[in-house]
């Protein structure tokens, strides 16, 4: 029972099997790959492992505090980010291997002609709450 | 109306249902109702006799259910057949419960979800909240769960050792969302020794009420972590201890150690230690020693190499940890806090520092992050 975070980036991973740009796809395609999504997310659901999944808008902007009582500085967006987050998806599994597993299922979503993109998808495991019992004895 | 009182009712008014030919799943989700309906009636009206106004209602809600589905004429038969509902019978079949629960052929996530409701009395949507996911998402996980033990036979014997990992987890969860998880796996483990004698059920139990006595001290207001040599001791739960205590010597009297009446021993000379100073360590490592026995398990050998660090002192502590594998989780945190026993401030400041990059919860990270910079705070760097 871990939490894990699987990412979907826009840039910054390494570059996909099946690596077209999705305006390049077939309307038929983009639907097809958005109901694989779609299933996934509600296969994991009935697994008892789905947790959440939420999509990034690519365009944003970074933000600073400037000192007391003067606003906040922004900045951006910047065209050249070298990684820039797609979206997400949150799961709840038994183990790091059915994350690793999960993942490669999500990375096998259709994208032009139909053929799985092989994406590079990144995972993270959250930092838990400490257990009731430490591991650590002088704790 | 006190609602614990209330959810420990839950597993024998299920095993009457079951026992009176109900199947399982239905009749887990009638009692579910019958508790669901008590909280909102007995407030105005207590009943007389708690169990068996819930018997009663969960009988009913469960020929409800099963007589809505016209189609399914065969259940419908066999409710036809049940005797009418009477006093409930002497059998409990709460252990049977714990068993079917915790089957093997379930993963840990949902053996935990299952046990939490089914035993314990959870709604779904506590349990959903205290392991911080959607309801939606626990609701399935039980349903799962629920049909992967479908098959299961009620009363075939089951194996201790796989509830009580279940019970472990669950107080291992610690007091993440709205329902005290901790609390409750005591309260469950309780029932359990209640229901079996087993050494090792109260070797468990024993564990968690150590541990759970020293629950306020473990942490400060702002939710850092102290370690135990910095708790405050007379803040520690005696009561607690004291059960603990008892109930472990009652079982390591039967001389059938197992692995969790080890840890409890370890647990109770930490408890029995008026200053951290006055801890008996020999004896600690001798548990160690016994549990490494038992279990064999590398995390025993790490905290074993601490233990042998404080009684024979920080260079024997750091000769034990390098017969380890250094890709030991929490190994370069007992390497760095014997380095710093041992004077060797800078490797101990590094090695916090990579301790805190692997730490597996934040409040461990930053309790690790800490450490470094106060080490490197009076190296003057």
């Amino acid at each position: 029972m871990a939490k894990y975070l699987l990412l979907k980036h826009y840039r910054g991973a390494p570059a996909a099997v099946n690596d077209v740009p999705m305006d390049r796809w077939t309307p038929e395609e983009i639907s097809a790959h958005v109901k694989y999504m779609n299933d996934f997310a509600v296969r994991l659901e009935g697994t008892g492992e789905f947790v959440d999944s939420k999509a990034l808008a690519p365009e944003g902007m970074f933000v600073r505090y400037d000192g007391e009582g003067r606003p906040p500085v922004t900045d951006g967006p910047f065209a050249e980010t070298k990684d820039l987050i797609a979206g997400w998806m949150v799961i709840d599994v038994d183990s790091y291997e059915r994350a690793v597993e999960l993942a490669g299922e999500l990375s096998a979503a259709p994208g032009a002609g139909g053929k799985p993109i092989h994406e590079w998808l990144e995972v993270r495991p959250f930092l838990a709450a400490p257990p009731t019992i430490s591991d650590c004895p002088h704790r | 109306m006190n609602e614990v009182l209330l959810r420990s009712l839950t597993p024998s008014v299920l095993g009457i249902l079951v026992r009176r030919g109900a199947d399982f799943a239905a009749a887990e989700d009638a009692v579910q109702d019958a508790l669901v309906q008590a909280v909102r009636v007995w407030p105005a009206d207590p009943p007389r006799d708690p169990k068996g106004w819930l018997v009663t209602v969960a009988w009913n809600r469960f020929l409800d259910a099963t007589r809505a589905e016209a189609a399914r004429r065969r259940r419908e038969d066999l409710v036809e057949d049940q005797p009418a509902p009477g006093p409930a019978p002497a059998v409990d079949d709460t252990l049977q419960l714990y068993f079917l629960c915790a089957h093997p052929s379930l993963t840990p996530s949902s053996a935990v979800a299952l046990t939490l409701r089914a035993v314990g009395g959870l709604t779904t949507r506590q349990i959903a909240q205290a392991y911080l996911v959607p309801e939606a998402t626990m609701a399935q996980r039980v349903s799962r769960a629920k049909r992967t033990v479908s098959g299961v036979r009620f009363d075939q014997p089951g194996d201790v050792a796989t509830v009580l990992r279940v019970l472990y987890l669950v107080f291992n969860e610690g007091y993440s969302g709205d329902v005290d998880l901790a609390a409750e796996a005591i309260r469950l483990t309780r029932q359990l020794a209640a229901a079996i004698d087993h050494p090792e059920v109260a070797g468990l139990l024993a564990l968690m009420l150590l541990h759970h006595a020293r629950r306020a001290t473990r942490t400060a207001p702002d939710g850092s972590l102290v370690p135990l040599a910095e708790q405050d001791r007379g803040r520690w739960d005696t009561e607690s201890i004291a059960e603990g205590v008892e109930i472990l010597q009652a079982a390591l009297a039967r001389d059938r150690l197992g692995e969790f009446q080890a840890q409890a021993a370890i647990a109770a000379l930490h408890a029995d230690a008026p200053t951290a100073e006055e801890t008996d360590w020999v004896q600690i490592v001798e548990w160690y020693d016994e549990l490494a026995l038992l279990t064999d398990s590398p995390v025993v050998r790490l905290n074993r190499a601490v233990a042998v660090g404080e009684a024979d002192g920080p260079r024997a502590g750091l000769a034990a940890l390098a017969a380890l594998d250094d890709s030991l989780p929490r190994h370069a945190a007992v390497a760095a806090y014997l380095h710093e026993r041992d004077g060797d401030l800078a490797t101990a400041a590094r090695l916090y520092a990579e301790a805190a990059r692997k730490a597996p919860n934040l409040a461990e990270r930053d309790h690790l992050t800490r450490q470094a910079a106060r080490l490197n705070a009076r190296r003057g760097r």
